[in-house]
């Protein structure tokens, strides 16, 4: 993406001894070398960068063989072994973090034998799929409407008939622990922001950082202070589901109209009474909202999480992956979508109601309390019946419908293999042999101080010299990794893959920002699309181009592209009517109105596309890894399950992080100079 | 300021106290927003720069600079000013809403300043209520728990106060909405429940900040009379603050016109009318109908030698509109009589230069 844009007040500095009368000509010649300028020393970069790379090809590329460590990661994997060693003797590790360790695991286990694993005795969980379905029924009814209670039994059921009970409930476990802890700490955390500026001075840069991590990399730290399993998986993922609900809850607090607040300060409210009885009350329906994308968040981290052995369908879409078994994941892959669009839309249904329900007619009301109770009475008994019966409680049948659907896809994977193959590979090499290995060794071979070097100075003109400052110090502890190498090649990958997301956005972003008939049709799927844990998409993918890297590119761009998608159409929606009107009637035809208008005026919203593109891309290129990507996605799924890679994973887990906050800061940096 | 204090007129027959003291008392107030804003009224020499030379030096705004005005007990006061003036600031002064910078604010002998939080908060409980621009009311609770919300926040039983709050949810005519919600009400609707919530707890002053301007002109005026008819039905004593000179003039016992945080004047309307203070007045007050405002005592010449002294006689306080007809039809020169005493004469050509639209008597 170019964003060489002129900077329209910079111009007349240099040349202030000019007349009045003269700026406004000398301005726009000035504005037409400033943009000449920018797009020329970058220009001019890539050229010095090309003519080095021809001379200095191969020489001091800091490659690392697959097995080699570093000095860095043999300290960390004894780092690693004396806290294991330690772990019942350090008093920080005694008295923290197992403590903190035992908690979570105790309300995992409770959960966990509640729904899905046999506990004290029995042999299957205290509830058994009866009384899940019977329960999730009744709550979606409660907080929603019908119409998802019914969605979510149908859903529910399905997993039953995929031969998935077990592990949907697992996933969903280990979800709804991580929620509710998250919560408990996130929307006290988001009122506190939400009153206090200072609170909320302090925080937000926290949660910008942690927004912008790939949901990967949180899991490696903490596998060296939980141990691999449930209890650090939910760990993660209260980490990572916590950031949304705490920033949409003190977004809520802090849009409730003052006029209302003041209002109730002039009635005489304490600061308790406004609290209790005007601002949480106010913003009850968009804290439902950040509830829903908490909720979302979490299943994306608990499916990820079966990395460092979290039970549930990740494990079984992962191991799948692995042994390259489409079928299996594709089925599994479906359970986590179903779950996916039962929790998504059961949570919209019910931040839609806080809006709607008081408007209900009176008499609908008066009946909703007696039907609530013999609703929950049908759920208790449901719950007893599964309790005591086993038909009730173990899912009948063998899950037949799963292995149809497993065995369909297994079929259809192999027709398009056979019949299209030579479609797909010719689609999958012309892109890796035109695109991606180019920029990949141009990356790799070059000398590495050449790249840094090219990157700082690509920060710095593009980001100006505090997105410079930031490049060099990531690239700094990026060398300091050991792992360069690794890390240039995702970086290609990530590239390449953003140059196409943002090919996409551009011509549909455009499309429906121009046309409110495409919008309505393309953004409910988009919506959807956002929702899904980005695990799914490799499945697939995988199915089509076998495991390679291009497998987990094309991945990585049909993840990242709704947003891209999205974030542009809103950009394009937002010019002004009257400049289109004004430009139409200047005798524009369509091209020029797109490339002279309405691109131009929209393109803050294209340096946000890039940079969430991009970070999309980086998070979804990593989870490649596991279907052959390599690189550095490669090491951390290396690290978590050879212990004598363990240091190198999580150095390849800090590189990663380390490449976001330099996408990030870059892009930002130049999409603030852009709408300034 | 004005060079007579003359008493409020008798128009409306509004409740009158002007012998006992006023129920607030604004002395020195100044509110400066900004570094430091403390020293600002405490130097004389800061103290005479304008807003923008005060920006320039110290970084501060002054809202507020040196407002002092009394409010009588039951009258109608208009604070009245273009927007950044700083009336909406001034008004959330006297109750604190934002804290004042220096001055006094006595309210029934008490100075609001000095009260603590508990004090202040049972004040505004009990004493004041607020009627804001753009409602404020609560969109999850139905009219009925709007207006009954300061009740409840009084700690009033829920029976009592829901009684309560259908009493004046009839006073302010929204019988039959009580159980809808705001946003199924029109905006004149919803100022209603705006109004009726500050009535409900039965205080003793209502402030009133720009409570029409959101509103379509024609429910403005309705809702203008609608202040004037509970005005006479309850006799608060109300402090309205608007942009509008007409709906000043129509409302208010008294005006005080503000103008970059500064009291420019404060009367009557025919004071303002009649002698405005500077050429900012006179500007401001340049398109009223002079006649619906003007009464005899400012257009009555003093009594010359060969004046007829035999015709009509009427008050000083009657508006000339009323007059009118009255003098023209009178052969004889009308004489302004008060207690007896003859305090001019009205002919027909001292009516005519006000009723035609030029300059009147002074």
């Amino acid at each position: 993406m170019t964003v060489a844009v002129e900077k329209p007040e910079q111009p007349q500095k240099p040349e202030p001894p000019l007349k009045t009368d003269a700026v406004p000509p000398a301005a726009a010649s000035g504005a037409r070398t400033r943009k000449v300028g920018r797009g020329t020393v970058v220009a001019a970069i890539v050229v010095v960068w090309l003519v080095l790379f021809a001379l200095l090809r191969g020489r001091q590329t800091l490659t690392l063989a697959a097995a080699d460590l570093t000095d860095l990661h043999r300290w960390i994997n004894d780092l690693n072994d004396s806290i294991g060693a330690n772990r019942n003797s350090n008093p920080l590790f005694l008295y923290f973090f197992n403590e903190i360790r035992l908690v979570i695991d105790t309300l995992v286990t409770f959960v966990q034998e509640l729904i899905s694993q046999p506990s004290a005795g029995r042999p299957l969980p205290q509830i058994g799929w009866l009384g899940v379905v019977g329960i999730v029924g009744y709550v979606s009814w409660a907080v929603g409407n019908w119409r998802v209670a019914l969605l979510a039994v149908a859903g529910f059921t399905f997993f039953g008939l995929q031969g998935l009970w077990q592990e949907s409930m697992d996933t969903l476990a280990l979800t709804v622990s991580a929620v509710v802890v998250a919560l408990l700490f996130a929307i006290p955390l988001g009122v506190w922001a939400g009153l206090s500026d200072r609170f909320n001075r302090i925080v937000t840069p926290f949660l910008d950082f942690m927004q912008t991590m790939p949901t990967f990399v949180y899991l490696a730290p903490l596998t060296l202070f939980f141990l691999i399993g449930g209890a650090s998986a939910t760990i993660a993922t209260v980490i990572y589901a916590a950031p949304p609900a705490i920033r949409i809850t003190a977004h809520a607090i802090r849009s409730v109209p003052e006029t209302t607040v003041e209002a109730a300060d002039s009635l005489g409210a304490t600061r308790r009474q406004a609290l209790l009885k005007v601002l949480l009350p106010m913003s009850k329906r968009t804290v439902v909202m950040g509830v829903n994308q908490s909720i979302m968040a979490a299943l994306a981290m608990v499916t990820i999480a079966a990395l460092i052995d979290a039970p549930g369908l990740g494990k079984t879409v992962m191991k799948a992956l692995e042994s390259l078994d489409v079928g299996t994941a594709f089925n599994a892959g479906l359970a986590i979508v179903v779950l996916a669009i039962v929790l998504d839309r059961v949570t919209t249904a019910a931040s839609a109601r806080q809006e709607t329900s008081r408007h209900a007619s009176g008499r609908f009301a008066t009946w909703r309390r007696p039907l609530l109770a013999a609703g929950g009475v049908v759920a208790a008994v449901l719950v007893y019946m599964s309790h005591t019966y086993v038909w009730a409680a173990e899912f009948p049948g063998e899950g037949g419908a799963g292995s149809s659907i497993a065995k369909t896809a297994d079929t259809t994977t192999t027709w398009v293999q056979d019949s299209l193959s030579g479609l797909t590979n010719a689609f999958r090499d012309a892109i890796t042999n035109g695109l991606l290995n180019p920029f990949q060794s141009l990356l790799t071979d070059s000398p590495w101080w050449l790249v840094a070097a090219v990157l700082i100075a690509l920060g710095v003109v593009l980001g100006g010299w505090r997105a410079g400052a930031v490049a060099a110090v990531c690239v700094g502890l990026l060398v300091g990794t050991g792992l360069w190498s690794d890390a240039m090649t995702t970086l290609a990958s990530t590239l390449v893959a953003t140059v196409l997301v943002m090919v996409l956005g551009m011509a549909f972003g455009v499309w429906m920002g121009r046309s409110l008939l495409v919008d309505r049709v393309l953004r409910p799927t988009l919506d959807a699309a956002q929702v899904m844990p980005p695990f799914v998409y490799l499945v697939p993918f995988l199915a089509l181009f076998g495991a390679t890297r291009f497998t987990a590119i094309v991945a990585a761009i049909v993840y990242a592209a709704p947003v891209a998608i999205k974030i542009i159409a809103d950009g394009v929606r937002a010019v002004p009517e009257a400049t289109v009107e004004a430009a139409t009637s200047a005798g524009c035809n369509t091209w020029q109105i797109i490339t002279k208008v309405q691109l131009p005026m929209s393109r803050s919203a294209l340096t946000l596309a890039t940079n969430q593109g991009l970070i999309y891309v980086l998070s979804m290129v990593v989870v490649g890894g596991l279907v052959g990507a390599g690189a550095l996605g490669h090491d951390v799924v290396a690290g978590f399950s050879q212990g004598q890679l363990y240091g190198k994973g999580l150095a390849a887990g800090f590189a990663i992080v380390l490449l976001g906050v330099m996408f990030d800061r870059i892009t930002q940096a130049a999409a603030r100079r852009v709408s300034a | 300021m004005t060079p007579t204090q003359t008493e409020v007129p008798q128009r409306r027959g509004t409740p009158q106290d002007s012998d006992g003291t006023p129920v607030i008392s604004v002395r020195r107030l100044w509110k400066v927003f900004g570094p430091k804003a403390d020293r600002v009224p405490e130097s004389e020499e800061l103290c005479g720069l304008t807003r923008r030379e005060l920006m320039d030096r110290t970084g501060c705004t002054a809202a507020v600079r040196d407002v002092n005005f009394d409010v009588r007990q039951g009258e109608v006061f208009v604070v009245m000013g273009l927007s950044g003036s700083g009336k909406s600031t001034l008004v959330r002064c006297l109750t604190r809403l934002i804290e004042p910078t220096s001055g006094e604010i006595v309210f029934e002998g008490e100075d609001i300043r000095e009260a603590d939080d508990r004090r202040l908060r049972d004040l505004r409980r009990r004493k004041f209520s607020m009627v804001f621009q753009h409602f404020g009311l609560l969109p999850h609770r139905r009219v009925v728990d709007n207006v009954a919300f300061g009740l409840e926040i009084r700690g009033m039983s829920k029976a009592e106060r829901t009684r309560r709050a259908l009493e004046v949810v009839e006073l302010v005519g929204l019988s039959g909405y009580e159980n809808s919600y705001p946003d199924q009400l029109s905006g004149g609707m919803q100022q209603r429940v705006g109004l009726a919530r500050a009535l409900a707890g039965d205080p003793d002053v209502l402030f009133f900040d720009e409570p029409f301007s959101a509103l379509d002109p024609l429910i403005r005026r309705d809702m203008q009379n609608e202040v004037i008819r509970l005005h006479h039905e309850v006799g608060k004593t109300m402090v309205f603050i608007t942009h509008d000179l007409s709906e000043a003039l129509k409302l208010g016992d008294r005006i005080l016109i503000m103008r970059d945080g500064k009291m420019v004047q404060c009367g009557t309307g025919d004071e303002l009318v009649g002698a405005p203070a500077d050429d900012y007045v006179r500007e401001f007050v340049k398109d009223v109908p002079r006649g619906d405002v003007l009464t005899l005592r400012w257009i009555m010449r003093p009594l010359a030698d060969g004046d007829a002294l035999d015709g009509p006689e009427l008050g000083p306080d009657v508006v000339v509109r009323e007059a009118t007809r009255a003098v023209l039809a009178a052969d004889k020169p009308v004489k302004v009589v008060e207690n007896g005493e003859l305090l001019g004469i009205v002919g027909d050509e001292e009516i005519l230069a006000v009723v035609a639209g030029q300059e009147g008597g002074m």
